[in-house]
């Protein structure tokens, strides 16, 4: 085989593997009947901009879980005490504010609800949550979270954009006030992607779409921002749940690769040194 | 002093004999390209998932109850843990991709025609193991993945006429996937298999040290000697070649590492994400994938849709991708060129291997993803097109017209 050839054939395989990897993206876990803010997409998440170096957003989104998420959800593969060791939250505040019940530090996280009952009271035993985004991933999370409306046909009276009749009242409700489905008028938008114009005004054109998400005005302990933000932040302690160990594995993989690096540079040098002796 | 340990060695064991024979005076042919590396390689990677596993097996816990669980424990608590498991299911993955590359460099030679028939057949066996590896391996964590895709393969010996729903619950010991299927699963794994791989290699290496490694020109290097009885066009493997692959193996660890440690899921292939929830009896993932490497049979398996003869088509399905895998160990016996390369062989060869190599692709794009009435034809065209590689050979090779082949390897 020549060069040229040697080349085309790495350049083929290698957009083909490409080609499978956005394929796949593609088919991710989709976000139900999600309508994004402009209107314009449906079922495709948000983006959670999560850091899982943040610690502050890990302790302020650990301390929402605690209180609001743990009376059902467990995270029954994780341990208290690692996490308050790498919130870096102190044991002492940890075992006070954030333990309930007569839990030791280095118990699993569980919860205290027997699955039966919860089948019964929601149609399904809520899901333990240590892997949920691993599973689902932390954009899906973060759409699911923030997509919470009033349907009274619903037996909690919640509905869900993202998983429809999902059986989770809204336990944040409080917090973010009292969401609701809406319609809105929207610029209509030509097949090429211009916005429609009234050809003899000029004004633009407007299609009403319904499926927007609104929350009733001063309803709400937060403001949208705030409670996006904490969204975020719970978010980015579901992440971290999944992956503790992310910021660690990053930070030996960079060593690693380093020495590597070297260790390939120098055994480059010496291969290229016994070349020598063939020609 | 050392001369004298040697000899000591020497009186009771061919200690010089066999480094001379394996290593110093091993002739390489001077030829040999980038797709010769691969073989290299997969010896690092057998070290490194016998290592890996090794410590596995330390933590991990072979029950319905407790294998999950155990996992997470593995990637939480235990120090490194995480380390030792993201080695070994990229391994897995680095595992297949090397030996396609390298079962690819043997069908571009002919690196299985004459005298190296049997080292083809080794290297085969060695490929089916590793099926059998992945596929016993992928169970063990017990996901919702690992119990489907456990659940759908096994299924498939049930599909066997007469004897096959008997057979089936003699391989599952039960009457449904449970906790006795993971224990004998996780023997095969641990100890079977890997045992028999270990020998296979072992072997395979030993014939290829008997016969001599082909090259890209496909000529024989032992024809022209110098004074000493050492072929022309060949250097020592150690150090001229160990020194090569040290410095391959080092890029290729770079990717390895890489992958490793910032993209330990390879984007849902190395890691699926279905398998973050544990095995549930009672709740079927939307699709079932198999890990990308069984993609193409998977494929395979799927786009036979037709009874035919009064068997079903599961059981056909079954039969072709079991074939697909198996129809690699005819090659040496289907080949009737005169020339071993592809440098050499002509027009219809070269055609019908980049059809070979575009089926298999395009195989395996199809096993990835849902299937659709188009999807299905598509894939039982490119069924055909990957048989017919194998099928058609005898007379395509016969028949064309080779270029004439050197006496001795062509440098550059």
């Amino acid at each position: 085989m020549n060069k040229k050839s040697r080349i085309l054939t790495f350049v083929v395989i290698t957009a083909a593997s490409l080609g499978a990897l956005k394929v796949h993206a593609a088919s991710g876990a989709a976000c139900g009947s999600f309508l994004s803010e402009d209107g314009l997409t449906k079922g495709e998440c948000k983006e959670a901009y999560i850091n899982a170096k943040d610690k502050a957003s890990l302790q302020r989104g650990a301390q929402v879980y605690m209180n609001y998420c743990l009376g059902c959800h467990s995270l029954k593969y994780a341990r208290y005490k690692k996490v308050s060791e790498d919130l870096e939250i102190p044991l002492s505040m940890f075992q006070e504010n954030l333990i309930f019940g007569d839990q030791k530090m280095g118990d699993l996280i569980q919860v205290g609800m027997d699955p039966k009952e919860a089948k019964e009271w929601f149609g399904n035993a809520p899901p333990d949550l240590t892997l949920e985004a691993g599973l689902r991933g932390p954009d899906w999370i973060y759409t699911y979270l923030t997509s919470f409306y009033i349907d009274e046909s619903r037996p909690l009276g919640v509905n869900n954009k993202v998983y429809e009749n999902v059986g989770m009242p809204h336990v944040l409700i409080d917090m973010q006030g009292t969401p609701r489905s809406v319609c809105k008028q929207i610029p209509s938008f030509a097949d090429n992607g211009g916005i429609k114009q009234d050809p003899l005004t000029g004004e633009q054109l407007t299609e009403e779409k319904c499926g927007f998400l609104q929350v009733d005005n001063g309803t709400g302990e937060m403001s949208p921002e705030q409670f996006d933000k904490t969204m975020l932040d719970l978010t980015n302690f579901l992440a971290y749940m999944t992956d503790p160990l992310k910021v660690e594995r990053e930070t030996i993989g960079t060593y690693v690769l380093l020495y590597l690096f070297i260790f390939t540079m120098l055994s480059y040098l010496l291969y290229r040194e016994f070349k020598k002796d063939l020609h | 002093m050392v001369t004298k340990l040697m000899n000591w060695f020497d009186d009771r064991l061919p200690l010089t004999a066999t480094i001379e024979r394996h290593l110093t005076k091993y002739p390489a042919p001077i030829n040999m390209n980038i797709w010769y590396l691969a073989g290299v390689l997969l010896v690092v990677v057998l070290v490194i998932q016998l290592a890996s596993g090794i410590w596995l097996l330390m933590n991990y816990e072979p029950t319905a109850e407790g294998a999950f669980a155990s996992i997470q424990y593995i990637m939480r608590d235990v120090k490194y843990g995480y380390i030792i498991r993201y080695m070994h299911t990229t391994g897995a993955s680095a595992f297949f991709a090397l030996i396609f590359l390298h079962m690819f460099r043997g069908m571009m030679y002919g690196s299985y025609q004459k005298p190296r028939e049997l080292l083809w057949v080794l290297g085969w066996i060695t490929y089916f193991l590793l099926c059998a590896l992945g596929f016993t391996g992928y169970v063990l964590p017990w996901g919702q993945m690992s119990f489907w895709a456990a659940q759908v393969i096994m299924s498939l010996f049930g599909s066997i006429p007469y004897i096959g729903e008997d057979l089936l619950t003699w391989i599952r010991g039960d009457y449904l996937i449970s906790g006795i299927t993971l224990n004998r699963l996780f023997a095969f794994h641990v100890v079977l298999l890997p045992l028999a791989l270990i020998a296979v290699v072992f072997v395979h290496i030993l014939a290829l040290h008997e016969v001599g490694s082909n090259n890209p020109d496909g000529v024989d290097v032992k024809k022209f000697k110098d004074a000493d009885g050492v072929p022309l066009d060949t250097k020592p493997f150690f150090p001229y070649d160990v020194m090569h692959d040290l410095y391959a193996i080092g890029v290729f660890l770079i990717f390895f590492v890489a992958i490793m440690f910032f993209y330990p899921d390879g984007g849902g292939y190395v890691i699926e994400y279905v398998n973050y929830e544990a095995a549930d009896n009672l709740k079927t993932p939307e699709h079932i994938v198999p890990s990308w490497y069984y993609t193409p049979y998977y494929a395979m398996l799927r786009a036979v849709t037709f009874p035919l003869f009064g068997l079903t088509a599961k059981f056909l399905g079954f039969v072709v991708m079991a074939a697909g895998i198996a129809i690699f160990v005819a090659l040496p016996w289907l080949d009737r060129s005169p020339v071993k390369s592809i440098k050499y062989k002509g027009i219809y060869s070269k055609f019908f291997l980049a059809l070979f190599v575009v089926s298999f692709l395009v195989l395996g794009y199809l096993g990835a993803v849902p299937s659709t009435p188009a999807r299905t034809i598509a894939a039982q065209i490119f069924t055909v097109c990957y048989f017919a590689y194998f099928f058609l050979m005898p007379i395509y090779t016969k028949y064309e017209t080779c270029k004439p082949v050197p006496d001795r390897v062509q440098l550059g």
